[in-house]
């Protein structure tokens, strides 16, 4: 089983930690990772931002980078979400890359199949629910459903020793990140990422974790400019650690 | 967006200044959410009453004009007078000519979406005609010279301190009482003097049915009974989509409106109007105004599955966030960000950015209309016909160059992580919306591909 990482391109420039933390964690599993030097991004900014017609060549060299192999491994929903949904070759019928691309703990859970981790991480932590990776991927149940709860992250998050998972007040809304929304609607993209900020803080949260750390890059802005000692990580950096 | 003209970010912005009050906002639409999760989890078989409505839906969208001419002829065999408008102008002149031939110059309306979308008091104001909406929000937002904000909670964006502030000028209630029961009892003498001196009453149609021609209103107030069955005119006003084929399905949408709206098991009247009384008339309009390019647009055409409960607006965190008037446009939040650029692509060309594309709201629609993936197909469209600004294509085009070559990717990347450590104010500075509020992320001295060059090269 070959399998190709994918780390996007804001993870790659701005959180290394979080992606060597995925490697890492992937290598400790046995599996037989490599990282393809020449990939850029998935094309997600672009697309949501009404210019899917653009990303053409950047579709392209995905597919050029990834094709080869079983499994496409990424730490993000979000990402992993616009690939399967919307990125779509020329030349290459979508098939080839829509489904063997997976986030993280999605491929943890259901490919390895795994049942202990060798992980320890004795803190106060919040669990962010992206929204891509949870209504989208369907990564954990939604609170707007009727129907059975489960949590691929939270069931990892739950084999790591000493952690303490905090409930919180509204355990799926969205932190308002929302990619270019972030600072095309800068007032209700901050006062949502402040709110659920505030949800973690009052639960005693001492650090917030999710699979997406595009929404812990905004909550984590938001936690700085208060002043707060929180501190954001990605959940592999969790999974891996100790 | 027109130029001059606001768009939902600036006023948004403006709605944000009082945080306070957004967060009010937020809390009151919230408890909203969760009673309809309430009522939904204590009814065995909500997914499948949801799939069951979404299919009926589907079914009627197919057939639409077989569904429609089948109520209208049975619509006429019960003695209603049928009338169809291709579109808002021609409704309100149908509405006009009904009053002036009977001689009405005063007319009371209740809850109506259609209406307000036809900007149907306006007009008649301009032609010398009083209307008096007689549900309490909507009564409430038309003394505020306001339209309302919310498609079933028109003027939940008050408090109740405002409200009192307007029924003391209006309905000369005590100043600085701000009373719920004392307000309410006071707009219940003023509605009731209302309905006994009112000759034609408008009403909305919740569902229309094609078997038996007949129509159902729901209303907690009973507004809309209390002005059709004492008017010598009733005209109800409908979009073409309002259509379900049998009475039998009443059971499966009743059961779904009220839950998903206000997270009630029902309306508190559910009224269904067959036949004029003896000696009224009983009117009927059919509006198109733009359903039927809707319809033919493959990707979204489903949002005409809408029964207009709202509950897509109490869940989304950026319609609480941003409140209903932000929107501009008669319906608000996400539905209405999808139905909107129907009606007009350049006006309305903001609202499907108005969303962080979460998906919440396609999670609570109790017909399963695709909201926010069709905020997305919205998005594409909107930029294909030219309604984006010239600087947003600037830099998609240079995101979609460096994207796509790692070069020009490696580089960027090493000069703006340089720039953020050695300049940082060239980034952290006022012409950034991220900082405003928000710090910039620390920047590695690596890259995850430089580490990897470095740690893991075979």
């Amino acid at each position: 089983m070959k399998v190709g990482l994918f780390i996007p391109c804001y993870v790659d420039q701005f959180y290394p930690g979080a992606a060597i933390a995925t490697l890492q964690l992937l290598e400790k599993l046995g599996v037989d990772v490599t990282y393809p030097p020449n990939q850029t991004c998935c094309g997600q900014p672009m697309a949501n931002s009404g210019f899917e017609h653009l990303t053409g060549s950047c579709n392209d060299l995905f597919i050029k980078n990834f094709a080869g192999f079983d499994y496409i491994v990424a730490p993000s929903g979000s990402c992993v979400l616009h690939i399967k949904e919307h990125l779509h070759g020329d030349a290459d019928p979508q098939a080839t890359i829509n489904h063997k691309v997976y986030e993280l703990t999605e491929f943890l859970t259901d490919v390895l199949k795994v049942k202990s981790l060798q992980a320890k991480f004795p803190h106060k932590v919040g669990m962010h629910q992206s929204c891509h990776g949870q209504r989208g991927l369907h990564l954990s149940q939604m609170t707007e459903l009727v129907a059975p709860e489960y949590s691929k992250p939270g069931s990892l998050l739950n084999m790591v020793e000493g952690i303490e998972l905090i409930p919180l007040n509204r355990k799926d809304e969205c932190c308002g990140f929302g990619g270019t929304f972030c600072v095309a609607e800068e007032a209700v993209s901050v006062k949502m990422g402040k709110d659920r900020v505030a949800d973690h803080l009052e639960h005693g949260a001492e650090y917030i974790t999710g699979v997406d750390m595009s929404c812990l890059m905004h909550m984590e802005g938001i936690l700085n400019r208060q002043g707060s000692k929180v501190k954001v990580l990605h959940i592999a950096e969790i999974l891996n650690a100790g | 967006m027109e130029s001059g003209v606001k768009d939902h970010a600036e006023l948004a912005a403006i709605f944000n200044k009082d945080e306070n009050r957004v967060d009010w906002h937020d809390e009151t639409l919230w408890w909203v959410r969760q009673k309809r999760d309430k009522m939904a989890h204590g009814l065995p078989g909500w997914e499948a009453l949801r799939e069951a409505a979404s299919q009926i839906k589907d079914n009627v969208l197919s057939n639409l004009s077989e569904y429609l001419q089948q109520f209208e002829t049975n619509a006429q065999a019960n003695g209603i007078i049928v009338h169809w408008a291709a579109d808002a102008k021609e409704h309100n002149e149908i509405v006009l000519e009904l009053l002036l031939k009977n001689g009405i110059r005063k007319m009371v309306k209740s809850k109506s979406m259609l209406t307000e979308e036809c900007h149907l008091n306006e007009y008649l104001e301009q032609q010398g005609i009083d209307v008096i909406d007689s549900d309490l929000g909507e009564r409430i937002v038309q003394l505020a010279k306001e339209p309302p904000s919310h498609i079933v909670l028109p003027c939940i964006h008050k408090k109740k301190e405002e409200i009192g502030d307007l029924f003391h000028i209006h309905l000369g209630t005590p100043a600085g009482n701000a009373d719920p029961q004392l307000l309410t009892e006071a707009a219940r003498h003023h509605l009731r003097e209302v309905f006994l001196t009112r000759k034609a009453a408008l009403t909305g149609v919740n569902f229309a049915v094609a078997e038996t021609g007949e129509f159902v209103v729901c209303t907690n107030e009973g507004n809309a009974d209390m002005g059709a069955h004492l008017a010598d005119i009733h005209i109800a006003s409908m979009g073409i989509e309002k259509i379900i084929p049998e009475r039998k399905h009443l059971g499966v949408f009743l059961r779904l409106l009220a839950r998903s709206a206000t997270g009630q098991p029902i309306t508190t009247y559910s009224s269904h109007f067959v036949k004029p009384r003896e000696g009224q008339q009983l009117h009927i309009i059919i509006v198109d105004n733009g359903r039927s390019i809707q319809l033919g647009r493959e990707d979204f055409r489903n949002s005409l599955k809408c029964i207009r409960c709202g509950a897509c607006m109490n869940t989304c965190p950026v319609y609480r966030r941003s409140g209903g008037h932000s929107y501009h446009t008669a319906i608000a939040g996400p539905i209405g960000a999808i139905l909107a650029p129907n009606l007009d692509m350049e006006k309305y060309a903001d609202l499907p950015f108005a969303s962080t594309l979460c998906g919440s709201c396609s999670n609570v629609c109790p017909v399963k209309i695709d909201i926010h993936q069709q905020l997305y197909k919205w998005r594409q469209v909107i930029v294909q016909k030219g309604y984006t600004t010239t600087a947003k294509k600037a830099s998609m085009k240079l995101m979609a160059f460096t994207l796509s070559s790692p070069a020009a990717y490696h580089t960027g990347g090493k000069v703006g992580r340089w720039v953020l450590k050695h300049a940082p104010f060239a980034v952290n500075n006022k012409f950034n919306p991220w900082f405003k509020q928000r710090d910039m992320p620390e920047p590695p001295e690596q890259s995850f591909g430089e580490w990897y060059n470095e740690n893991r090269k075979k």
